[in-house]
């Protein structure tokens, strides 16, 4: 590899970094101008004015912002998120078991939806404006008009209660068998699958069309290729790096975006940890929360930059 | 006749005979399907529970924040998780009475100011100790310390000093309580050893089940404890779980899926859907929570009685009931005593709607222009739709109520107890002391219609000092009263608490202390073989 490419690179991954320490201000900052008070939210209703005293001077909610600001990140760099408010547990190990849900959960609805969108993308290319292009998108573009709520609905009143095939509600846990714990993902990941395929699957087939109006398409046709080795040789490489990015973009919100699919579902990820310790202003796990969820978001389109970059030609072969 | 149908249900109940064919016979002799339904569970409660199994909920109110530590026990699902593994010093009986757990006797000085708690002998703890006096004092001091966070801290505040005394607890009180042994039925008051003072989230006291699982905001499960105290009276699963689920739909679906065996708050615009899913069942309990229109009346336009009480009468009950709570429930009186509490006067006149007193009263008070009244989503379900039909009802007497939606977030704190006119939730007590002290007496910090009465407070007092039932009971009547006439404080109705049951689940007894069988449903109840 050259080193225009590696500069290449090296800028985007220190740009990531300056986004992340940016983002790391945002959160802090956001957190802190939430209504309400941790202590007061903790309790509830139920809290008497010398219980709240008490957990308010225990929390050290009386320092002031930077302070507290400057402690957190030292502590976050560390590898120590802190302890969370409301429970007193520590946040990296209580994430732990949640981020590996919801990392599994996004892992099994991509290997699906990815390959699927892609090879559905070039059906459509292949049959383009007949009835299997139709189908295809209409399906696909229908089944992303739902709101995701109604389509895990839809599944969950057919699939759980009327058929009883998967269950309803997905709680997993530590120590639960493989294919059981498969079986209790079914229906979520047939939900993510959905809502993110169209997206996928139309970029694909559009990328693709596109190419196939250029020179070198058509001196492959004049060679007397046939339709599917012309997509697959000529135009689905150059068409990677338009792809590669809504791949990433659908992988990002597969991680961070499924809270109303985990919360239909039951489903122990870290959306649903995410809502409760908001609903609490536990700020250090909000914080952590979207500090990971920051780090996905900025990790997956780095990737998606360098893969872009890495498939270009002019940038892999310059002059 | 009889005679038949009770053979028919024995043999159903014995495994003789199927449900269905019973139906069948039974609506053959006359009998209607709901009664014939009766008949099948009781007989098969007189057949005695089903031992083994696991017997699965799914409840709401479950956070990943929770811990076990009873002392911070606030939200549902650690409730009814407490119940199976924790034990307390006493517990309410479903008829409002007390029943002694580890507390085999209370006694007290005829000044109702020194209480004595003989402690049970040979009962154990899931770690293998014995439960001692000492283990008593330990868990009442942890809770009543002034740096405890526990939620029991105010009710545990009358205690002056306590002591072991040979096999014995020896309280002694600030001031006179009659009704101290209710407040040990408190059910953040679990009997931990040492007091839970090493380790509050150990999880470990003289319950029916072992805890086994306990995943925030996830699940929680527990084993039967093979020496439980009480034996085979509870605890007749082997296994026990709960599955966090607190989107209203998918604990619906998981009933009806079969993956758990009973469910809590079951949505009242729902209920007559769900009653025709075959194999469910909807439990409903009347409890003391009720939902009140707070005015401040230490606060204009509020500080005039003859303005509460246009606002009072302003209101249809009836309508709010059938509307809001789809008559899951029943009509509020101005009082914050309903018939679930021991020592209820039942012939106290019912408040009605009448538009023209109303205005009568509304004309005396002078008053002009708009009344805010503020509401939110998180007040109680269909706080908001109340607001609007009472805004309604009140136009009809001339009396005009501007309604502002708060926004859910800081509603506790910045509206509730702050605003002269809100809407808001009470949970109930154990005890009408328990509820006028908490929230309408002058030192109460709750005391959210700002109710400063030195002639009530002395009432209060009074009645909690008497151990006199029939005079406490004419104490309570009185003060019902001048409640309801002069107090700030709008009713418009108590609520039920709406569970349901899938299918082969039996032992159900509903408890007006608390949903979910006053949170014993997982111990008390079994699966139909």
């Amino acid at each position: 590899m050259s080193s225009p490419i590696l500069k290449l690179v090296a800028q985007r991954v220190a740009l990531g970094i300056l986004l992340m320490l940016a983002v790391s201000v945002l959160i802090f900052a956001g957190t802190q101008v939430l209504p309400g008070d941790v202590a007061q939210s903790i309790l509830g209703q139920a809290a008497t004015p010398e219980a709240l005293a008490n957990l308010r001077a225990e929390l050290g909610l009386n320092d002031p912002a930077y302070i507290r600001y400057f402690r957190w990140l030292g502590g976050v760099l560390t590898g120590d998120l802190g302890t969370a408010l409301s429970s007193g547990q520590n946040i990296a190990s209580s994430i732990g078991g949640r981020l590996w849900n919801t990392l599994f959960l996004a892992f099994c609805a991509a290997i699906i939806s990815v390959p699927l969108a892609i090879v559905l993308g070039l059906l459509a290319v292949r049959y383009r404006d007949g009835w299997v292009d139709k189908l295809i998108s209409g399906l696909a573009l229908a089944s992303t008009s739902f709101p995701e709520f109604f389509i895990g609905y839809l599944l969950v009143y057919f699939f759980a209660v009327q058929w009883q095939i998967f269950p309803g509600i997905s709680t997993v846990y530590d120590g639960m068998p493989f294919m059981e714990r498969l079986q209790a993902i079914a229906l979520p990941t047939a939900a993510l699958t959905l809502v993110c395929l169209a997206q996928m699957m139309r970029m694909t087939r559009a990328a693709i069309l596109n190419l196939m109006q250029s020179a070198f398409v058509e001196t492959a046709e004049l060679k007397g290729l046939s339709a599917f080795a012309i997509i697959r040789k000529h135009a689905l490489p150059n068409a990677v790096a338009p792809i590669v990015n809504v791949v990433m973009l659908n992988l990002a919100y597969l991680i961070v975006g499924v809270v109303v699919i985990e919360v239909i579902f039951v489903y122990p990820g870290m959306g649903q940890y995410l809502v409760d310790h908001v609903a609490k202003r536990d700020v250090p796990v909000v914080q952590a929360v979207g500090l990971i969820f920051a780090a996905v978001y900025i990790t997956l389109n780095i990737v998606a930059d360098i893969a872009s970059i890495v498939a270009n030609p002019r940038l892999r072969h310059p002059k | 006749m009889s005679k038949e149908l009770e053979f028919l249900s024995r043999r159903v109940a014995s495994g003789k005979l199927n449900r269905r064919d019973f139906l069948g016979r039974a609506a053959a002799l006359g009998v209607s399907a709901a009664f014939a339904n009766t008949l099948l569970s009781d007989a098969a409660r007189a057949e005695g529970p089903v031992k083994g199994g696991l017997l699965k909920a799914g409840l709401q109110g479950g956070e990943s924040s929770n811990v076990l530590d009873p002392a911070l026990n606030l939200s549902q699902v650690n409730f009814n998780f407490g119940k199976c593994w924790g034990e307390l010093l006493v517990e309410l009986n479903p008829d409002g009475s007390l029943e002694n757990r580890i507390a085999e006797e209370i006694g007290s000085s005829p000044d109702a100011k020194t209480w004595t708690m003989k402690i049970r002998k040979d009962i154990e703890f899931h770690d293998g100790k014995t439960v001692k006096p000492e283990d008593v004092v330990a868990t009442l001091e942890r809770h009543s310390d002034e740096k405890s966070k526990s939620a029991a801290l105010g009710i545990l505040q009358g205690i002056d000093t306590m002591k072991v005394d040979g096999d014995s607890v020896v309280v002694t009180l600030k001031s006179a309580d009659a009704d101290f042994p209710y407040l040990m039925a408190d059910y953040h008051l679990v009997i931990q050893p040492n007091g839970g003072k090493d380790n509050p989230n150990a999880g470990i006291s003289a319950g029916p089940y072992k805890v086994t699982i306990d995943e925030p905001g996830v699940r929680y499960g527990g084993e039967k404890f093979a020496n439980y105290w009480q034996g085979d009276k509870l605890g007749h699963a082997d296994q026990v779980e709960i599955v966090v689920i607190n989107d209203p739909t998918a604990r619906m679906s998981a009933l009806q899926g079969g993956q758990v065996n009973m469910i809590n708050r079951v949505e009242p615009k729902i209920v007559d859907l769900i009653k025709r899913v075959p194999g469910v069942t909807i439990q409903t309990t009347s409890g003391k929570g009720f939902y009140p229109f707070n005015m401040f009346c230490d606060t204009a336009p509020f500080d005039n009685n003859d303005l509460r009480m246009a606002l009072k009468l302003a209101m249809d009950r009836e309508e709010l009931l059938d509307k809001i709570l789809r008559g899951y429930g029943s009509v509020g009186n101005d009082f914050p005593i309903n018939e679930a509490y021991p020592l209820f006067s039942d012939d106290i006149e019912q408040r009605k709607f009448d538009p023209d007193k109303a205005a009568e009263f509304y004309k005396k008070s002078g008053h002009s222009g708009s009344i805010l009244l503020r509401t939110s989503d998180v007040a109680f379900p269909g706080a908001v739709d109340a607001a609007q039909l009472y805004q309604q009802s009140c136009a009809k007497a001339g009396i005009k109520i501007e309604i502002k939606r708060e926004p859910g977030d800081g509603y506790w704190s910045e509206v509730w107890n702050k605003q002269p006119f809100s809407l808001s939730y009470w949970g109930g007590r154990a005890t009408q002391d328990q509820m006028y002290s908490t929230a309408y007496i002058s030192s109460a910090d709750w005391n959210d219609t700002r109710w400063k009465r030195p002639d009530f407070d002395k009432m209060v007092l009074d009645a909690r000092g008497e151990l006199d039932q029939d005079k406490r009971k004419k104490m309570y009547r009185d003060m019902a009263l001048i409640m309801r006439d002069e107090g700030g404080l709008i009713v418009p109705f108590f609520n039920q608490y709406i569970d349901a049951t899938g299918k082969g689940v039996q032992g159900w007894v509903s408890n007006p202390a608390q949903e979910m069988g006053g949170g014993y449903a997982l111990a008390m109840c079994w699966l139909e073989a």
